[in-house]
């Protein structure tokens, strides 16, 4: 289950790549690094810790990107895409070509990808779009049908919209401010869009309230969801014991994971989203935690709150979290996000 | 001709003084990624509770000015699992292992203490005593000196007598050197300095703590004067005490730096966060900076900024 099982050849790797570009893409940038070993062991869905500021910098904390796309030229090169709105993403934003990074990668848990030649809906909040690209490409491989389906706060801030609706067999995009396609947030339009396209398998890249939305949508559809999700982690590879979240194991036990290493990809189901924050009081070692009385109130707490999750007014709360809109957050809370919404 | 940097720790001959710090380097396996673990001095690994623990919510990071907070809450497997698991894949890596061990009570920590006795390989045991003592009001055992010396009497009279332990002494203290008297009077053979500070920060944009946990463990550059002059002050009042000393270690410089102090082994924290190589790298400007001075073997530099030169050696009054 956990990266950590496979070394060396496999595993990732750490290296100073040479900037080929900076560009700036709409509300966002797109970096792109030479670093062939990190570009051949690439799978959709990982993603790079990259240490920012230079030699004796006072950011000590890797930030971590999805990586965008992998290509063979240079002997392989990495791009990911990053919001300028914070120190170490603003001293990103000024590199130059022939300028050097420093690079763990490539990290985490890929998205699995189906066997069969099934249909695919692909949701993206913000630039959280950024690694369903790869992913659509490894889709097709495998004869499946890609559809896209993307949001954000503005038209400007829909990462890659113009790449869905042209490789995409449909590509539905909504943003808060009408400003592209349709008017509302991603969620209002799954439905649909799962109808439509007689979605099998979903999967779900941004904010953490889009990605538990559409998990509970999609458990209302009965469709498999694989989300990526965002936390705040501190050097990406599993030692810091940051970026935990609550996640049901195979075995019925929730245990706080890292999403470094055990994600960052998880079926949308395996993540308790409404605890997410928290340490709920049955996960494993959590205060007052016991072996002896732990599976007994383990599965009564949580048989009545799926049923919650997937059958209250999904898609009717007010929006507290429009994907990619959190644009005017902290600096501070820059570190290290893993698409780095808000950061 | 290359320094010799071998040094001891108890019975054992480490290659070399650069240790990862405990908490930064989990027991060792993610670091195998990306380094080679039996080359560093030793792994401490992560501190270890009996029990499974689930640590605190998050957010548990912040980044601060050459610095960060954490609190992470001693997340961690239990002892069950990590001799299970965790020791023995370390050892089997050809590494030298020393122990982190927390606890809520003295006789958790004794407990402890006894099975890792137990367990074959070990090469020393790590007392984190920056640990709220429930049964003092959660005061922290390691800014009392009573309560530091009852954990590490306890911890030594259950710990098999060839395995050195070494108390982790906390900088949020009034005087550590009365700290440090008491653990070596309790049978400490070593100390290890400096755990993290105790700070704070406010997200300014949400107007509320950066952190869940409200308070966290202050580490790196930004903490590193205040190692140097934990470890002089204990170094210059127990000169025969073997110091681990760790505190914003980032270079080879650091590290000398921290050795001329008086530490004879030096432990990587904060760093490996920022480079996940960064154990190996000091190593390597280590053995540079020796080299281009003529110092021939590590152990001439430890605690070596104490000699007298002149008439006057420098003091430190507190």
């Amino acid at each position: 289950m956990t990266a950590s099982e496979h070394e060396t050849e496999s595993g990732p790797m750490q290296v100073r790549g040479t900037v080929l570009t900076v560009r700036q893409v709409d509300a966002y940038h797109a970096i792109t690094i030479v670093a062939p070993g990190i570009a051949a062991r690439f799978k959709p869905g990982q993603f790079v810790a990259v240490a920012v500021g230079g030699p004796d910098t006072s950011m000590l904390l890797r930030r971590a990107f999805s990586i965008h796309d992998v290509r063979p030229d240079h002997g392989g090169t990495v791009e990911f895409v990053f919001a300028a709105d914070g120190r170490g993403t603003r001293w990103l934003a000024q590199r130059r070509a022939r300028d050097l990074l420093d690079l763990a990668g490539p990290l985490g848990r890929p998205f699995p990808v189906p066997r069969d030649p099934v249909s695919c809906l692909l949701v993206g909040g913000g630039y959280g779009s950024a690694p369903l690209f790869a992913l659509a490409d490894r889709l097709r491989e495998r004869r499946c049908s890609v559809d896209f389906l993307l949001g954000a706060a503005s038209g400007d801030k829909v990462f890659g919209a113009l790449t869905a609706r042209r490789t995409g067999r449909s590509a539905t995009i909504t943003t808060v401010d009408g400003s592209l396609g349709v008017r509302g947030i991603v969620t209002d339009m799954l439905g649909q869009a799962i109808h439509e396209a007689r979605t099998d398998v979903i999967y779900a890249c941004g904010p953490m309230p889009m990605l538990r939305q559409v998990t509970a949508l999609a458990r209302r559809y009965d469709i498999p969801v694989q989300v990526a999700v965002e936390e705040a982690m501190a050097c990406g590879v599993g030692v810091c014991m940051t970026c935990v979240l609550p996640v049901v194991g195979s075995d019925g036990i929730t245990r706080m994971v890292r999403s470094c290493v055990d994600g960052p990809v998880f079926r949308g189901e395996q993540v308790r989203w409404d605890d997410v924050g928290t340490i709920p009081f049955d996960a494993l070692g959590a205060p007052g935690w016991e072996p002896k009385v732990r599976r007994v109130p383990a599965a009564g707490h949580q048989a009545p709150k799926r049923a919650d999750t997937s059958g209250g007014p999904v898609g009717s709360s007010p929006r507290a979290s429009t994907p990619g809109s959190s644009d005017g957050a902290s600096a501070k809370a820059e570190t290290a996000r893993r698409h780095g919404h808000g950061t | 001709m290359a320094p010799d940097l071998r040094v001891r720790l108890g019975n054992t001959e480490l290659p070399n003084p650069v240790l990862t710090a405990s908490g930064c380097a989990s027991s060792g396996r993610e670091l195998a990624q990306f380094i080679d673990v039996s080359k560093i001095g030793a792994v401490v690994t992560k501190s270890v509770m009996l029990a499974p623990r689930a640590g605190r919510p998050t957010p548990r990071m912040a980044e601060t000015s050459s610095g960060m907070l954490n609190s992470i809450g001693l997340q961690g497997p239990g002892i069950d699992a990590f001799l299970q698991r965790d020791l023995p894949w370390l050892l089997s890596r050809g590494a030298r292992a020393v122990v982190s061990i927390a606890g809520s009570t003295v006789d958790e920590y004794a407990e402890l203490a006894a099975r890792i006795s137990d367990a074959a390989g070990v090469t020393a045991l790590e007392v984190n005593i920056s640990c709220p003592n429930v049964e003092h009001r959660g005061q922290v055992f390691a800014c009392d000196p009573v309560d530091a010396g009852a954990v590490i009497e306890a911890v030594r009279a259950r710990t098999r007598h060839d395995l050195p332990v070494f108390a982790k002494l906390s900088p949020d203290v009034t005087d550590i050197v009365a700290i440090a008297r008491s653990c070596v009077s309790a049978g400490a053979d070593g100390l290890s300095m400096i755990n993290t500070l105790l700070g704070m920060a406010i997200d300014t944009e949400t107007m509320r703590p950066a952190l869940a946990g409200l308070t966290g463990g202050l580490s790196g550059p930004a903490i590193r004067p205040i190692a140097v002059r934990c470890i002089w002050q204990v170094r210059a009042a127990l000169p025969d005490v073997p110091i681990i000393g760790m505190g914003g270690v980032m270079t080879g410089t650091d590290a000398l730096e921290l050795m001329l102090a008086g530490a004879s082994m030096v432990s990587i924290g904060t760093a490996i966060f920022h480079d996940p190589s960064a154990c190996t790298r000091i190593l390597r400007e280590l053995d540079e900076e020796l080299a281009r001075r003529g110092i021939g073997r590590v152990g001439q530099v430890i605690g070596a900024a104490h000699e007298i030169r002149g008439a006057v050696g420098p003091r430190i009054e507190r």
